[in-house]
């Protein structure tokens, strides 16, 4: 698969590019090139770029160490990390890197997307489904900015990535060159961190810099930008691994402090009205089973942001459902009514918290989370917990054995009472007479035909808070989509990075036809490495979350959410050389769900055709508080309608 | 409030850029910044003035703090600190106000640097208002030129700011 390299239409033609570089090199004195960093630069950028690392990069070298290009000391790196999937692009600054990857064999396994973006998501739902790094090429210039969206989703749900690209040769930058834009400027906003490479010496310890700073501490994208002349095939110098590394600048915290989880622990025993509200970084930080032993040892309602689903089993009585604005009535009830909320690895999102005036009026709130920026930034919390959320989570149980405490149980009664009573309004009734396919009766039937052991990857819309809603998840890492910054069209490439992480999985990619439209390429990819991905396309027409807000706060004026002239997605699958299915009548979903999961090689996709005038309910409003949800619409009020 | 923090960084491409990003990307406002290279040749010093109620000036540090880039840092305003900023004010001197300018540049102890028949140069160092209150001090329409450093600072008494 290695074999060819497609010069992609972004990227232009080597030539040109080449000729470019010169060009620009015989108008450019190096010097010019220089000045003109520097004053971009800021501080003395004449300093080692790696001034912060504890062990020089001119460390005395084992004799044996081998001499390798930048190119090949880029392979090795990845392959020194562990690396086993790279999702890229080829294009002229990263010919080099190409060229060594290709002579290195299998060594790493390449996946040629069709679009940058895609391979900035495939890495992420690779990422998201293994907890490993994911890793993306591409190229200068286009390649790096179509890789930026990819980047800021990522980065905005904090999952460890590391991105290379190429950029033009260190003596042109500055000048405008062909493919060249300031990629280090232009992702810095939306990265945990960035480096651009400028000598060779500093490549392999910053390659190993970017990949601990992506997976340590509260994780993000890295970009390592490296010019072309850095990955030079004829210079070569000896390469050793820099293993063991320190950042003095960067100590992400370890544990908890114990003082404080005490603390943490006295406020759970004394509460009376409790709950958990978990979040990403519970599943981050791989803290489901401790979490679920602790809310189990406590008896205490439990709910989830978005973005931690599934670190709690969602099946669990003590689940009360997702919190937010498309929550459950229960949980944001009790949210509201709650004496003493337990925030773990969730970072009180504006979605979530509703209007901040009216959030959790009378709990004392304990947050833990390992980012303390994320502490007391949109709510004041009362014990806050800096530390990873599976340490922190595992030295309460323990204090909470060494206690030998016991909740008030008499409380407690009352409080699961309470919350019982607000179950009892049905927060998520929808019409199940109703003569089209409701969206969220083909999610329940989603569910139903994969007996809940599914890896689903979302778009961004009310398919995605359907699935949210409707699909129960028991383990974490299951649900993959796009929390923060809700990017359409991650969907499909995330679902390439999770089927190729478990080949034998199920995979399914639940999506709308506006969201799919934005990354539909990436069917190609799929053919091209036969994944046997399941795309849930709930069809409806609109761009239905859209359609919706202007439904209710714009007098139903449907300013273009009505997409006009849709693909027939079964010949569009097709013609990518896969199976395409449409279904249109509630008694016919399941059988087609269950003929499309019964075919195991094969990728499918399946157009469900949905009732477009569905709503998400139940909904907190803008500038509204957790107490005060629209619930969906009574029978009656149905009839009337 | 007025907050000055003072910084160690990496001396590297980049960091200074970070540091302005992270105040307009999250809406911060930044008064001065002031950044020169320490004994320590992989070190900067940065000094930067921001305003803010508590809660945003705790935000503001511990989003400082999580850049890579930052290796310390110390609010100087929540302890006994010393604040300098240096001024060089070109102003028009011919006639009658020659003298009053030269009288004035000695009650603040500032330095006259150079002179020709219409012009002095002031040099003045101290604290920000000291350089507020000079400017103000110049009668209307002789200042051709003011250029201030922003504010500098160090924590008084043994303890540094360093690694």
């Amino acid at each position: 698969m290695l074999g060819i390299i497609d010069i992609s239409p972004v990227a232009g033609s080597v030539a040109a590019s080449l000729i470019s570089c010169l060009e620009a090199t015989r108008s450019v004195p190096m010097e010019d090139a220089c000045v003109q960093s520097n004053l971009a630069d800021g501080p003395d950028s004449t300093q080692t770029a790696h001034a912060g690392l504890r062990e020089p990069a001119s460390s005395p070298l084992a004799p044996e160490a081998p001499l390798l290009s930048g190119a090949e000391i880029t392979i090795q790196a990845m392959i020194d990390e562990g690396v086993d999937y790279v999702f890229g692009y080829p294009g002229g600054a990263v010919l080099h890197i190409y060229d060594a990857l290709f002579q290195r064999g299998d060594a790493i396994k390449h996946v040629l997307v069709r679009h940058e973006q895609g391979a900035t998501h495939a890495a992420d739902g690779y990422a998201r489904a293994t907890g490993k790094c994911g890793v993306c090429l591409v190229t200068s210039g286009p390649g790096a900015t179509n890789a930026v969206t990819g980047i800021a989703t990522a980065h905005l749900d904090s999952i460890p990535m590391v991105v290379i690209t190429g950029q033009v040769p260190t003596p042109v930058i500055g000048s405008d060159a062909f493919q060249e834009v300031d990629t280090v400027g232009i992702t810095r906003p939306c990265v945990k961190h960035n480096f651009l490479v400028k000598r060779l010496e500093d490549l392999a310890t910053t390659i190993r810099k970017a990949f601990y700073i992506a997976q340590s501490g509260r994780p993000g994208p890295v970009v390592v930008d490296i010019p072309k002349d850095v990955t030079d095939p004829n210079i070569k110098i000896p390469y050793v691994y820099p293993r063991d590394l320190s950042i003095r600048s960067y100590n992400p915290a370890k544990r908890g402090h114990l003082g404080q989880i005490r603390k943490a622990v006295e406020a759970m025993l004394d509460a009376k009205r409790p709950i958990f509200y978990t979040g990403g970084g519970a599943i981050l930080d791989d803290a489901a089973a401790p979490l679920t032993e602790l809310v189990r040892a406590l008896g205490f309602p439990i709910t989830s942001t978005l973005m931690g689903l599934g670190a709690y089993p969602m099946t669990d009585k003590q689940f009360v459902g997702m919190l937010g604005m498309h929550g459950t009535y229960e949980a944001n009830m009790a949210m509201h009514e709650t004496d003493c909320l337990i925030a773990i690895g969730a970072r009180f999102d504006d979605r979530v918290t509703g209007k901040i005036e009216h959030f959790c009026p009378h709990a004392e709130i304990i947050h833990v989370d390992v980012d303390p920026s994320s502490i007391s930034k949109n709510v004041k919390v009362q014990v806050p917990i800096v530390g990873p959320v599976g340490s922190v989570v595992t030295d309460m149980l323990g204090v909470l054995r060494e206690s030998g405490g016991r909740p008030d149980q008499t409380a407690l009664a009352a409080w699961w009472k309470q919350i019982d009573d607000w179950r009892g309004i049905d927060c998520m009734r929808y019409d199940r007479s109703s003569p089209m396919i409701k969206p969220q009766f083909a999610v329940e039937t989603l569910y139903k035909v994969t007996d809940g052991d599914l890896y689903l990857t979302s778009d961004v819309g009310q398919h995605q808070m359907f699935a949210a809603q409707f699909y129960p998840f028991d383990k974490p890492r299951r649900w993959i989509n796009s929390g923060g910054l809700g990017t359409m069209g991650f969907g499909l490439p995330a679902a390439m990075g999770v089927q190729l992480a478990y080949p034998d999985a199920q995979v399914a990619c639940i999506s709308g036809e506006a969201s799919i439209l934005m990354c539909i390429q990436e069917m190609a990819t799929c053919k091209q490495y036969s994944l046997p991905i399941k795309v849930v396309l709930l069809n409806n027409g609109y761009m239905g979350m859209v359609r919706q807000w202007q439904e209710f706060f714009y007098e139903s004026r449907y300013a273009h959410s009505y997409v006009d002239a849709l693909p027939d997605f079964v010949a569009l699958a097709q013609s990518f050389g896969h199976v395409g299915m449409r279904v249109e009548k509630p008694d016919q979903l399941e059988a087609a769900m269950r003929e499309a999961f019964a075919m195991k090689d094969r990728f499918v996709f399946l157009d469900v055709i949905v009732d477009p005038s569905e709503n998400v309910y139940p909904m907190i409003c803008a500038g509204k508080g957790h107490h005060e949800m629209e619930l969906p619409p009574t029978m009656s009020e149905r009839e009337l309608a | 409030m007025r907050h000055i923090i003072s910084m160690l960084v990496e001396n590297e491409s980049g960091a200074l850029s970070r540091i302005a990003g992270l105040f307009s990307a999250r809406g911060y406002n930044i008064e001065s910044l002031t950044v020169a290279p320490t004994d320590e040749p992989s070190l900067s010093r940065m000094t930067l003035v921001t305003r803010g109620n508590d809660d945003i000036v705790e935000q503001i540090k511990k989003q400082l703090n999580k850049l890579i880039d930052v290796v310390k840092l110390q609010d100087l305003s929540e302890g006994e600190h010393i604040e300098r900023e240096m001024m060089l004010i070109k102003l028009k001197a011919a006639g009658p106000d020659r003298e009053e300018l030269k009288r004035l540049t000695e009650i603040f102890r500032a330095k006259i640097i150079d002179v020709t028949e219409a012009s002095y140069i002031v040099e003045l160092t101290g604290a920000s208002r000291k350089l507020d209150a000079f400017i103000e001090a110049v009668p209307e329409g002789l200042i051709t030129e003011v250029v201030r450093s922003g504010p500098t600072g160090i924590l008084r008494g043994a303890k540094g700011l360093t690694l």
